[in-house]
């Protein structure tokens, strides 16, 4: 029985070839604007790929290192200040709060960026951190960052973290496994201040150039076991040599700059994300929804629905049919533009130079059904909302107004702050654009985390859920609209 | 002329929700944008204010679209048309009892989302001292680009209906028209993306709402790019409607 209402419905909707060939141009346009490509880069070759750490993500290494070598051992250092200046346009470099500028003591592979490392540090805002390898994080005790006794325990691959405000009372913040920390290793200072980020109305301005910090080490005490302690040694990790230390009898004053963090890709980032290739998803949402609002109201339109509620009277198998066939059509042919679209525009967009972050097969294939899930439940709801307004403009508008406008309103013209604009894409059905997400978010990174950067407030199938709980929530009233209702 | 506008005006009579609708929607965007609003965060006072066009525009297409579509949804057009014979008189009847409720309503929302603007930002930092004139000749003018250019948009709606002859499919296309244009010179690339932002009516007429330079566009211009969009669309409009079938 519901086989025959589904294929009435098919039959109905095949016949019509306006929409027949909307649904084909909805695919064309999808794929055609992966492969137009648009954007122009400069990355050609090698010549923008990035730093990746042990874990394999992108990451910024670049800091200034007094060090020397040791096997196992512990390093105690005693930070007294931690002072940052950022350059600000018209006024050089401006002191300021760094939230996320690092001076501590570091136990590193080797001496090349992106190598493996375990560090306890003081942060500009953020307390006595334990950090290793690019993503770990831990917050240490509430110690007043500065002056502040920072400890390093290494054994083999196990480093243990402890920090204290007067150098007697140790409190241990964690104990990490670097598996890349074997035999001999670097161990000593560091300082490193990243780029100075402000917000405004969604859009950051950033500067240009990373902020510089300073910090005063004294009482550095390291006692290594089977080795001697050699002297002390300033080298600047990674990059550009900003930076420099001086020694004054037991003091270290260590200048650096850069980020010891993994890359994100906000307004300092470079280069674009996958969401790139998918442009055309919008006009085709908007052609899909037109045909799916048709598909119901046509019917009201020419009479139509008599017939159909005669041959089959149980009115919810009706709605229930006309929506698998919506969602079925706009997913098939969302998924042949989503996929021509996502694997050939990365090509397209790397032949024209623009850098596109390394990005797993998992998660492309997740961009590829996500986009064409989404582009299905989007005319499902336009079927839903036309069998509750009875009128196609009104479906279309709605669908419009619900899904492409906030995305719009939030993403090319950020025109509401940042907060608000976090807002309506976690309520919205326009949360669903989550599915086009291949960036992670770092709380231990400062970055404009915006959509318009490709950063949404939700996880990627939550806010696809959330797109399906207003097309659940509109079927059940167009249901009961529906059933209530003369046709 | 008379008996056809006092004819359009009976029907549209029954619409006025629409406008009710324009006004609520246009204030509650405005005022969440007035209300979150901080000097330090930048942005241009009169845009703030009048950040509610970006979704009132929505409605005021739909009442454009609504305007003639419904009587192609139910089969009234055929009626009319047996009333008023002169086809472009109808239009001009059409457009004329649209624009002229729609213009008083919009000058109305514009007008109270300024003073909302004028009486709430001073609080959130935008005063004379950080160089802010918010009763300058330049904010009320942004208040008439914003009416004129809801009132445009009204009419573009109207004339995409009339030449598509579907409530649906004009709304589809009037919407698309304005949303997807930004969008679409999002992805378009660097090159293409100023020249899409001057063509597209929406970021031509937002433009229009500005007090700062800096814009693709300056702001009688950019109205001028909308009414160019309208008058289009009406041209095309008159020409289907003269020489098709209803």
């Amino acid at each position: 029985m519901g086989c025959f209402v589904i294929r009435a419905e098919w039959v109905k909707f095949r016949t019509v070839r306006g929409w027949v060939i909307a649904v084909v141009v909805a695919a064309a346009v999808v794929a055609g604007f992966g492969i137009a490509g648009g954007d122009q880069g400069t990355c050609y070759g090698n010549s923008c790929a990035q730093l990746t750490g042990p874990s394999g993500v992108a990451v910024s290494d670049s800091f200034y290192f007094v060090h020397q070598t040791i096997g196992d051992g512990v390093l105690t250092a005693r930070v007294r200040s931690l002072t940052s200046a950022v350059p600000l346009p018209h006024a050089g470099m401006q002191r300021a709060v760094v939230p996320w500028a690092k001076a501590g003591i570091i136990v590193k592979a080797s001496l090349t960026a992106g190598s493996p490392y375990a560090a306890i540090m003081v942060t500009g805002s953020h307390g006595v951190r334990m950090q290793d390898d690019f993503t770990g994080d831990v917050a240490g005790p509430a110690v007043s960052p500065t002056p502040a006794w920072l400890r390093l325990v290494r054994t083999g691959a196990t480093i243990t973290g402890y920090a204290s405000a007067d150098g007697v009372r140790w409190t241990r913040v964690a104990a990490v496994t670097v598996p890349g920390l074997s035999g001999r290793v670097q161990a000593g200072l560091f300082v490193t201040s990243p780029q100075y980020t402000q917000t405004s109305m969604g859009v950051a301005s950033i500067s240009g150039e990373p902020s510089q910090s300073t910090a005063v080490f004294s009482q550095v005490a390291l006692s290594a076991r089977g080795t001697r302690t050699g002297p002390w040694a300033g080298t600047s990790v990674g990059g550009p040599s900003v930076g420099g230390y001086s020694r004054d009898g037991g003091d270290f004053t260590i200048t650096g700059s850069g980020d010891i963090a993994p890359v994100t890709y906000g307004p300092s980032g470079i280069g674009a994300t996958l969401a790139q290739t998918l442009g055309g998803v919008f006009v085709a949402l908007v052609i899909l929804a037109i045909v799916a609002a048709m598909f119901v109201t046509a019917e009201y339109r020419r009479g139509l629905i008599r017939v159909t509620l005669a041959a089959s009277p149980r009115r919810g198998r009706v709605l229930a049919a006309k929506a698998f066939v919506t969602g079925a059509v706009a997913f098939a042919a969302g998924l042949a533009g989503t996929a021509v679209a996502v694997l050939a525009g990365q090509r397209v967009l790397r032949d024209h130079g623009v850098y596109l972050p390394p990005v797993t097969a998992v998660t492309q294939a997740r961009v590829i059904v996500g986009t064409a899930a989404v582009i299905a439940v989007c005319a499902v709801l336009a079927v839903a909302i036309g069998t509750l307004a009875r009128r196609g403009a009104a479906a279309v508008a709605a669908v419009i107004a619900l899904i492409v406008a906030p995305y719009v309103l939030t993403v090319p013209i950020p025109v509401l702050p940042l907060a608000a604009a976090d807002w309506l894409m976690r309520l919205t059905p326009a949360a669903a654009f989550a599915v086009e997400q291949t960036v992670t978010q770092y709380p231990q990174v400062d970055e404009v985390y915006a959509p318009a950067y490709g950063y949404f407030p939700l996880p990627p199938w939550a806010g696809f859920a959330v797109l399906c709980a207003w097309a659940l929530a509109a079927l059940a009233i167009g249901y009961v609209a529906f059933t209530r209702r003369d046709a | 002329m008379r008996q056809a506008l006092r004819a359009e005006w009976a029907k549209m009579r029954s619409s006025y929700w629409l406008l009710v609708a324009l006004v609520c929607v246009t204030l509650a965007v405005s005022a969440v944008t007035i209300g979150t609003a901080r000097w330090s965060l930048g942005g241009d006072p009169a845009r703030l204010s009048l950040a509610g066009v970006y979704l009132g525009q929505a409605v005021a297409a739909l009442a454009g679209v609504l305007a003639i579509g419904g009587e192609y949804g139910t089969g009234m057009i055929s009626v009319t048309l047996a009333a008023i014979p002169r086809r472009g008189r109808l239009l001009a009847a059409k457009t004329l009892v649209l624009a002229g409720p729609v213009l008083a309503a919009s000058a109305l929302v514009a007008g109270a989302c300024l003073l909302a603007g004028g009486l709430i930002l001073p609080g959130h930092g935008f005063t004379a001292g950080h160089g802010f004139d918010l009763a300058s000749p330049a904010m009320w003018r942004a208040a008439c680009c914003a009416a004129l250019y809801l009132t445009l948009v009204a009419v573009l709606g109207l004339g995409v209906t009339t030449a598509v002859r579907d409530p649906a499919a004009a709304t589809g296309a009037v919407l698309g028209l304005l949303y997807l244009f930004p969008l679409v010179a999002l992805f378009a690339g660097h090159s293409l993306q100023r020249r899409l932002e001057q063509i597209g009516p929406m970021s031509a007429g937002i433009d229009s709402l500005a007090t700062q330079p800096g814009l693709p566009l300056s702001p009688w211009p950019g109205l001028g790019v909308v009414a160019l969009w309208a008058a289009g669309a009406l041209i095309v409009a008159a020409y289907v409607l003269r020489t098709r079938d209803a």
